[in-house]
């Protein structure tokens, strides 16, 4: 059984964002992390490998270079190999291209019945969320999303799927793919046989050749060339300004705050 | 002749996906009829509504006319009554290949975004997330921009077409980007609700609306989960989209979670309001999700909104700026909160916080 995990580096956006003077954001300037739903979605897989050792985990990533670290994290968490698809004709995708490309890693690596592919519900930069369902679909493959639970019991697949009102339990056939929210599970630490063991774990870098055998892969389907979608303008809002800031921080202030809360009939 | 996405003059009409539980039509469908009107008078081209369920009650697809549909296109099944990801995504792709919509928006809840991004892998069209404004008038987008960025409108060149322009708070929500889908159709957007606003219902655009049945073609084989039930949650989810008054808590709680909390909810009651969350405080696990006021959580329109220890990212402000009366408590004097406030308070909101509610409840005490 091949458990295939897509794991993200994405730039801390909790903390202080660098904006270069273009109004983009300067990746390069701010520290990185692991994506905070996509280490959910390697917790399960491991937890489901904890049950069944024949199966192996494999974490793929699309992205730079130095998004090797994040991987050996992901190594020394327990993963078996991990794989990342770096070439500069990838650079630029948008949602539609990055789904295509990691479509044709995993259908590189193969998938077969029983087989799990996991993915985080969205990554913390784009909060978009579609890149699993669209890997989903481009594989032709069952998805659930926003799982919370997750039953796995004689290759019979039952899952929890989140709703804003409940939620819903569902029987998937596999392959399938999952997409993962913090609310499913604690992620592990890394060991620290882990961490001494992650360098002589299988580690490899695909390059736009590697997937070029892929009738969907050319240069035209892959990175901003193969983007349907487009940054138009961006911007950051003007400072408004318009409001009153108020003198001090004690009782005065706040009852000074209620009369003109009433003065303006907003009490 | 087979469907092609990139046959963009083939593609005429705005249609909005009215997601129905239970038979009952979320209001988001009819946030995005009333914003979806206004794209398509700009155009010069029909609204339609698109429900999918089982035996649909004729009065509620009706209705879907009263906030803006000059048509709505039926799709009853069996199969469709709950929502599957293959059913719903089969149904509305061979729809959407018969019809050619130009536009097509998709209620950015749990279910609309697990539809939205399988339906425009299928399509081969783009698909842009959680949108907070459209546009494809270029002058009216021009007056958005104008109020809402700090571009120099009149200094920057913009091309003349009628393109869906989709704005988004990117990066994060530390940017805000107008997203576009020049050479694919449909142009597809999914919208969080209550960002949109509901216009007044029609009565007599409701009696003019089309109804029209699809034949639908669909099969269980066609559908590769086996739904085995739902559950509606017992715990009551707190209705911040319809509260008047919101008292949020930002990571400024995070010496005294408890206490922060505490604080937030004591104000809220003496104000007759709820409590909302940044999402620092829900990404920490310290209240659930459904508090979340941003881009990612709920849009809020409320009468007051107070925001205690929440610095303003504009993820968050996105979800926040609409409302009448924003009061913010924060130690940073710089923080971009106090950029949208009306009343500011530099000041620690351990402190701050329950003097003000105690000033709050003297008043009100007064009054009675």
């Amino acid at each position: 059984m091949k458990i295939i995990v897509c794991v993200k580096q994405v730039p801390d956006t909790s903390g202080k964002v660098a904006v270069k003077e273009d109004g983009t954001m300067d990746r390069a300037a701010m520290a990185t992390i692991s994506n905070p739903d996509d280490m959910n979605a390697l917790e399960a897989a491991l937890q489901i490998k904890d049950a069944n050792p024949d199966a192996k985990v494999i974490v793929l990533s699309m992205g730079p270079p130095p998004t090797e670290s994040m991987l050996r994290e992901c190594l020394a968490m327990g993963a078996d190999e991990a794989l990342l698809v770096s070439s500069r004709e990838f650079g630029g995708a948008d949602t539609y291209a990055t789904s295509s490309t990691l479509t044709a890693a995993i259908r590189k690596l193969g998938l077969e019945q029983g087989d799990i592919v996991f993915c985080g519900r969205q990554a913390i930069d784009g909060d978009t969320a579609q890149v699993g369902p669209q890997i989903a679909e481009k594989l032709g493959i069952p998805q659930v999303t926003y799982v919370t639970g997750i039953e796995y019991k004689d290759g019979q697949l039952t899952v929890r799927r989140e709703l804003e009102d409940g939620y819903m339990t569902i029987k998937v056939k596999t392959p399938c793919l999952l997409t993962c929210i913090k609310e499913l599970n604690t992620p592990r630490y890394m060991s620290v046989s882990g961490i001494v063991g992650c360098y002589a774990k299988p580690y490899e870098v695909w390059d736009f050749n590697a997937l070029s055998g892929d009738p969907t892969i050319t240069v035209e389907t892959v990175g901003l060339k193969g983007s349907p979608t487009q940054v138009y303008k961006s911007f950051s809002p003007p400072v408004k300004g318009a409001g009153t800031m108020l003198e001090g921080a004690d009782k005065a202030t706040c009852e000074q705050l209620v009369s003109l809360l009433e003065e303006k009939h907003i009490i | 002749m087979a469907f092609n996405s990139k046959d963009t003059a083939a593609f005429k009409g705005v249609w909005v996906f009215c997601e129905q539980r239970d038979g009952v039509i979320l209001g988001t469908g009819y946030q995005l009829l009333s914003e979806g009107r206004k794209l398509a008078d700009d155009l010069g081209v029909e609204l339609c509504g698109l429900l999918l369920g089982d035996k649909i009650n004729q009065d509620y697809a009706k209705a879907l006319g009263g906030y803006g549909a000059d048509r709505v296109y039926i799709c009853e099944h069996p199969l469709l009554k709950d929502y599957t990801t293959d059913g719903y995504t089969k149904v509305i792709c061979d729809l959407v290949e018969e019809k050619k919509p130009e536009i097509f928006l998709i209620g950015a809840t749990n279910i609309g975004r697990d539809l939205g991004p399988r339906v425009a892998a299928r399509l081969n069209t783009g698909l842009t997330a959680d949108c907070t404004h459209l546009d494809v008038d270029v002058a009216k987008y021009k007056d958005f921009l104008r109020t809402t960025s700090n571009i120099d409108v009149d200094n920057t060149k913009f091309e003349e077409n009628q393109n869906l322009k989709a704005t988004r708070p990117a990066f994060g929500g530390h940017l805000m980007a107008t997203i576009i889908c020049p050479d694919y159709r449909p142009q597809m957007c999914t919208v969080r609700p209550g960002v949109m606003q509901t216009a007044p219902y029609n009565e007599a655009t409701a009696a003019k609306t089309v109804l029209e049945t699809v034949a639908v073609k669909l099969d269980a084989a066609d559908i590769q989960v086996d739904l085995v039930e739902i559950k509606k949650s017992a715990k009551k989810l707190v209705d911040l989209v319809g509260a008047d008054v919101v008292v949020s808590v930002g990571r400024g709680i995070s010496a005294d979670p408890k206490r922060g909390l505490e604080i937030a909810e004591e104000m809220a009651n003496v104000l007759g309001g709820v409590v909302g969350a940044s999402r620092a405080v829900v990404d920490a696990g310290l209240i659930p999700a459904d508090h979340q006021v941003g881009q990612t959580g709920k849009t809020v329109h409320a009468k007051i909104y107070v925001a205690l220890g929440i610095s303003g990212a504009i993820q968050h402000l996105a979800g926040m700026q609409d409302s009448e009366c924003i009061i913010a408590v924060n130690k940073n004097g710089s923080a971009p909160i106090f950029d949208v406030a009306t009343y500011g308070i530099t000041g620690d909101l351990f402190k701050v916080g329950p003097m003000l509610t105690e000033a709050i409840a003297k008043y009100k005490a007064s009054k009675v």
